[in-house]
């Protein structure tokens, strides 16, 4: 929406100098606007986790205490509960972008969707991974078929899924919003994932970070759990808005904005 | 409403019953699948026992799911479907009809089947009630839901594969109470628990897997 669109669009219903002080949310919206804003927000987004990742490695493997049960071994949960949280928050991400798109039909929201589907197929992997060089040590097996394990392992078919659907329909807006009918059924697992260790009595521990209690383990242990994620999520939006960017060039080629970008002269 | 939904599921039914062999065909899968297991691990008597109710489920599973392009495919080639999604009545009653003829096809006769096969892994009368009655809401969820996975892969290319690889996953949650239900009888608890989750299963694909399928058509037809 251009800012002549958006002035008469207020026009109607509040005094020109009110329209012009309320922030136009819907203004990124558009992809040829986006895709600067994109752009700029990257570098920043990247030098963040790049930052954060430091400083949680850095609590996580020479600041927080060894465990008094597990050893040292237990060090990979600084990898392992934030790519797991990752994961799950994700695809509800994924699938609440997929909605918005099937909804509003916003080519915008539906290409967002799209481009977080790899990067939560990859912390789902990562999970599962770092779970199970967890295990070995700690249970004595890589896998066991226990209820989390399993679920997060869904979790990944479901991306799997996802991704393989909207590979398979040529037609992109149609891949759009029937890869958002999938997500959107798919989204009743991550509340399965969330609750198994509570519902079923597994091997896999609980949660490790309680909102309700007292935290059970050293605050330097939190704190690199919470740099970690912290700095997974500046990854996840660095990566998702480079995708996001790629696909928006892909997809507005025939448009004279994505012309101009691609051939680097205004 | 009820007259379309009843005229639908009429409809496909008497298309099935015309082609007998199509009909039969999911259920000798069912029983082939159940007695290779016996061939493959071998005939120890425990051993089988133990793994019986995850045989026989996986194994409805199975056949359910290959026949899941029965529900639209035709239709869909033919233009049938595009013209029951133009009509006056709403498309997710049509899509019960469809749904539902395709249970009666594949879901019923399974859950008719079953006991014969449970008797041939030796399982005592309890757990045979609790595995007919665990597919009988079971296989109902597993049409519902495999509804979907064929309607989102509607004229794709290698799109019973790629229907395989949406619904399995979703599948599971069925497969994990159906299953339980008759090993807690076997391990000497009720199946109760596990059946009513089943049946909450059904009950919850009923009212949503609908609207989904419905909504994966009008996308396929666009």
């Amino acid at each position: 929406m251009t800012t002549r669109d958006s002035d008469t669009y207020y026009s109607g219903n509040a005094s020109p100098s009110a329209a012009k002080h309320r922030i136009h949310w819907f203004h990124y919206a558009s992809p040829q606007t986006f895709y600067p804003l994109a752009g700029r927000l990257i570098p920043w987004f990247a030098a963040l986790a790049v930052l954060l990742g430091a400083a949680g490695m850095y609590v996580g493997f020479l600041v927080a205490p060894t465990d008094a049960q597990q050893g040292d071994a237990y060090r990979i949960i600084f990898l392992h509960v934030p790519a797991a949280w990752m994961s799950m928050f994700l695809y509800v991400v994924m699938a609440f972008w997929a909605g918005v798109g099937l909804v509003f039909n916003t080519r915008l929201s539906a290409m967002l969707a799209t481009a977080i589907a790899p990067t939560g197929a990859m912390f789902t992997f990562l999970a599962l991974w770092t779970g199970s060089l967890w295990g070995k040590p700690t249970w004595g097996t890589w896998w066991v078929w226990d209820a989390r394990l399993t679920s997060e392992l869904i979790l990944l078919f479901l991306y799997f899924g996802f991704m393989a659907l909207q590979a398979a329909i040529d037609d992109p807006r149609r891949a759009d919003r029937a890869g958002a009918v999938l997500a959107l059924v798919g989204v009743i697992n991550v509340p399965i994932i969330y609750f198994s260790v509570i519902w079923w009595n597994t091997l896999h521990q609980g949660a490790s970070i309680s909102m309700k209690s007292a935290p059970t383990m050293a605050m330097t242990m939190l704190l690199g759990m919470l740099l970690m994620a912290l700095c997974f999520w500046m990854y996840s939006i660095a990566t998702i808005l480079a995708r996001v960017r790629c696909i928006l060039l892909e997809r507005e080629r025939h448009t004279d904005w994505c012309m101009t970008e691609l051939r680097g002269t205004p | 409403m009820i007259r379309a939904f009843v005229c639908v599921a009429r409809r496909d039914l008497a298309l099935a019953l015309r082609r007998k062999s199509d009909v039969a065909n999911t259920l000798v899968f069912f029983v082939i699948v159940t007695s290779l297991f016996p061939l493959g691990v071998g005939p120890e008597r425990s051993l089988l026992h133990a793994m019986a109710p995850g045989i026989l489920w996986v194994a409805a599973l199975l056949a359910s799911m290959l026949s899941l392009a029965r529900i639209f495919e035709p239709d869909f080639a033919d233009g049938t479907l595009e013209q029951l999604a133009l009509g006056v009545e709403p498309l997710s009653v049509l899509v019960i009809g469809k749904i539902g003829a395709h249970w009666l096809l594949t879901g019923l006769p399974l859950t008719l089947i079953s006991p014969i096969l449970a008797l041939q892994f030796d399982l005592q009368p309890l757990a045979i009630l609790a595995l007919c009655g665990g597919l009988l809401a079971g296989t109902a969820a597993l049409s519902l839901i495999g509804a979907v996975g064929a309607a989102l892969t509607l004229g794709l290319r290698g799109g019973g594969v790629l229907a395989a690889l949406l619904v399995l996953p979703l599948y599971i949650p069925v497969l994990i109470f159906g299953a339980g239900a008759v090993g807690a009888v076997e391990s000497g608890l009720g199946a109760q628990p596990h059946l009513l989750l089943l049946g909450a299963f059904f009950l919850t694909s009923l009212a949503s897997a609908p609207w989904a399928t419905a909504t994966a058509i009008r996308i396929a037809l666009d």
